[in-house]
């Protein structure tokens, strides 16, 4: 069994007008020390999914269904002094913006010590000397005074390598980052995400990565999870999705990225853009874009239209596309054929 | 599409860059030894202090760009790349007279403009145009879209008819995608992609010849990215546009610019044709730059880690502004500022390193 399992994980936000469904029939697992990358673009769920799995989200979303397993643990439902325990101390999390993450009128020190003797009973001594081992594990230049010293007077990169100090600080097992390195410049991004790689290889640390960055993705994590709509719509080994994508919104997106055209020609662009999750197409919410959805007769597929599409598999990598479905169902006739 | 083929061929962007270089035609903007400090000590009151018993007035500067000298052909996209604090977008807004250079000069055309009066300048605004970074703070939630379109096209063209500027504003709204009829829309009920088209539209309803964009898609998602790049270069060949494209996405770069200036700490330390920046970085900020995109091909590349941080430009280092981070920098880097000196194939650095050979 994995280390987490999710299974057909269902938010909703309760607003004026229904239910909003944030995310539906969500599935994935990560084991010990695995790495697994959430792609999509902005409103296709994967930060709901991320907080959702330490019940992070605030009203009036609720989890409305499905199950989070961590280590044999049901958390969906979990009361919040059980989470506690759970969270920062076996799974933290990482934000975005690091100006926002770390608190302006505690120093450094003070905010690691707090973390740890929340979780720990130890003296401030001990405290202290935990964090300043951290503080040296994520490369920080004189971490003596960097203990004493507050947020505002550290750069950017180095507010983001404390956060990633504080996120170790007591050996979890998972590391959820969201988009961890998007408010970063290029440079500071590519040495933020070497250190972030190199320690959970050497601690054995399950990492979440969530980013809209394909480069990122492919860069660091072994498999992914593409999202569209609320909905995962193909998962499966990194490598082979981002060489292979089967998905026809995964190879738009793959497509429309500049470093896969000649310089200066059009680039490969998805028409539209993402629907409103409270007004979603009927059948694959993904139709009115996808440019597959007509069938060999040049007639629109009547289950593109009607029918949500469900996984399929093909080869290592789950897709949730009819036209895939379709394909797969042609090889496997045609193999069965060939074996008669 | 000669240029995009013989982008991929070092040879042939060598021979298309010589071409440019004797091409005689005079650029269509020149930046020269340009200059801009932002104050921080407030003002004249505050500059005061005591010391030592004597009222003394002291100021402290932001150096936003120091020294820069760019051309802008008449057609191309040139492209500025660097991270945060470099002063990129300091030069947009200074180059469109938004904000006054601190010593320079800025020529359009072969007019200096950067000491024009509001009114002496109205027609150079017309003929250059801004697009910004955020279309959802850049169009006025009040107005309609129709408004926001037909505000520059009365401020420039008064003498108009209703009906005229009516049929340009349909024009503009066809050519960018936006469906004509959505005129009575506020900016509101557009997706980001749709506002950043109606920014586009209105930065081309006066027909400009020169485009500004400040990081036009930074703030858009990667589906919708490509939606706006293919909408700028398409209007680009219609309408033989000059872009000045300001990002820190050197993805696009590679993709969209025709030559590119990379900035550091104010100052520009390459600039050369695209193809010729990508296949053969020479400036070692440049390489360590190019090394940081995060590739699909790659599983697990090699980044030049850089020493250090960018310094802050309140206090610049003397020198090359580069030297403190610099694998390659000796006792002359952190001495003497490097000038943009001419290599080959039609690209400059300035580098020490470069100059002596070194590197």
């Amino acid at each position: 069994m994995a280390l987490l399992e999710v299974n057909n994980l269902d938010v909703r936000f309760a607003l004026r007008g229904g239910d909003v469904r944030a995310l539906r029939d969500v599935c994935f697992s990560l084991d010990r020390g695995e790495r697994l990358g959430i792609v999509g673009e902005s409103g296709a769920g994967k930060s709901v999914a991320a907080f959702s799995l330490l019940n992070l989200i605030a009203k009036p979303g609720y989890i409305a269904g499905g199950s989070i397993t961590f280590d044999g643990e049901e958390l969906s439902g979990m009361k919040d002094r059980g989470l506690r325990r759970i969270r920062g101390n076996r799974i933290s999390m990482i934000f975005q913006d690091p100006m926002m993450t770390l608190n302006p009128v505690l120093s450094i020190g003070e905010q690691m010590v707090e973390c740890l003797k929340a979780h720990r009973r130890i003296s401030t001594r001990e405290a202290r000397a935990i964090s300043l081992h951290k503080l040296n594990q994520v490369q920080i230049p004189s971490p003596e005074t960097r203990l004493d010293q507050y947020p505002h007077e550290l750069s950017g990169g180095m507010r983001q390598r404390v956060i990633i100090a504080i996120a170790l600080l007591l050996d979890p097992d998972i590391i959820i980052a969201d988009e961890p390195t998007t408010a970063l410049d290029v440079t500071i991004q590519a040495e933020i995400m070497d250190l972030l790689l190199e320690l959970c290889e050497k601690h054995n640390v399950g990492l979440v990565l969530i980013t809209h960055d394909l480069g990122v993705v492919s860069q660091v994590t072994q498999r992914m999870l593409v999202m569209y709509a609320g909905r995962v719509i193909e998962q499966g080994p990194t490598r082979e999705i981002i060489n292979d994508p089967q998905h026809p919104y995964t190879q738009g997106l793959i497509n429309a990225l500049p470093q896969m055209a000649t310089p200066g020609s059009r680039l490969n662009q998805i028409p539209g853009s993402m629907p409103s999750l409270s007004n979603l197409p009927s059948g694959c919410a993904f139709h009115p874009r996808c440019g597959f959805v007509n069938d060999a007769n040049g007639e629109p597929r009547k289950a593109c239209l009607d029918k949500v599409p469900g996984f399929v598999d093909s080869g290592n990598c789950r897709v949730a596309c009819h036209m895939v479905a379709e394909l797969v169902n042609q090889q496997q006739r045609d193999s069965r054929e060939e074996i008669l | 599409m000669t240029a995009a083929v013989s982008q991929h061929d070092p040879k042939a962007s060598a021979a298309l860059a010589g071409h440019r270089e004797n091409d005689t035609a005079a650029p269509l903007m020149e930046i020269r030894n340009l200059y801009k400090r932002f104050s921080l000590s407030g003002d004249f009151l505050e500059q005061l202090k005591f010391k030592g018993g004597k009222l003394v007035r002291e100021q402290e500067h932001v150096h936003a760009i120091n020294g820069i000298d760019i051309d802008i052909r008449r057609g191309e996209a040139l492209c500025v790349v660097g991270e945060s604090g470099c002063g990129k977008s300091t030069v947009a807004r200074t180059v469109m007279g938004l904000l006054s250079p601190s010593q320079g000069e800025i020529h359009y055309d072969g007019q200096r403009v950067d000491h024009l009066s509001a009114k002496e300048l109205l027609p150079y605004r017309r003929r250059m145009q801004m697009i910004f970074q955020n279309p959802y703070a850049s169009l006025n939630p009040r107005m309609t879209i129709q408004q926001t379109l037909e505000e520059p096209i009365r401020l420039h063209h008064p003498d108009w008819s209703k009906e005229r500027v009516r049929d340009q504003v349909r024009d503009v709204m066809d050519s960018v995608g936006i469906d004509p009829d959505w005129g009575s829309r506020f900016g509101h009920e557009f997706s980001g992609g749709q506002r950043q088209r109606i920014a586009i539209a209105r930065a081309l309803a006066v027909d400009p010849e020169f485009i500004v964009a400040d990081e036009p898609i930074s703030a858009l998602d990667v589906s919708i990215q490509a939606q706006v790049l293919n909408l700028m270069m398409e209007a680009q060949q219609k309408r033989n546009l000059t872009y000045l494209f300001i990002t820190h996405d050197l993805a696009v770069v590679e993709h969209f610019g025709t030559r590119v200036a990379v900035m550091y700490l104010g100052m520009v330390c390459e600039i050369a044709p695209t193809g010729t920046l990508f296949a053969k970085p020479r400036h070692p900020y440049t390489q360590a730059l190019l090394s940081a995109i995060p590739r699909l091909e790659d599983d697990r590349p090699q980044h030049i880690r850089l020493q250090g941080e960018v310094p802050t430009p309140v206090n610049l280092p003397s020198g090359c502004v580069f030297h403190g981070r610099c694998p390659h920098a000796n006792e002359r880097c952190r001495q003497e500022v490097p000038a943009l000196i001419d290599v080959e194939d039609g690209a400059r650095v300035a580098c020490h390193g470069v100059e002596e050979g070194r590197l």
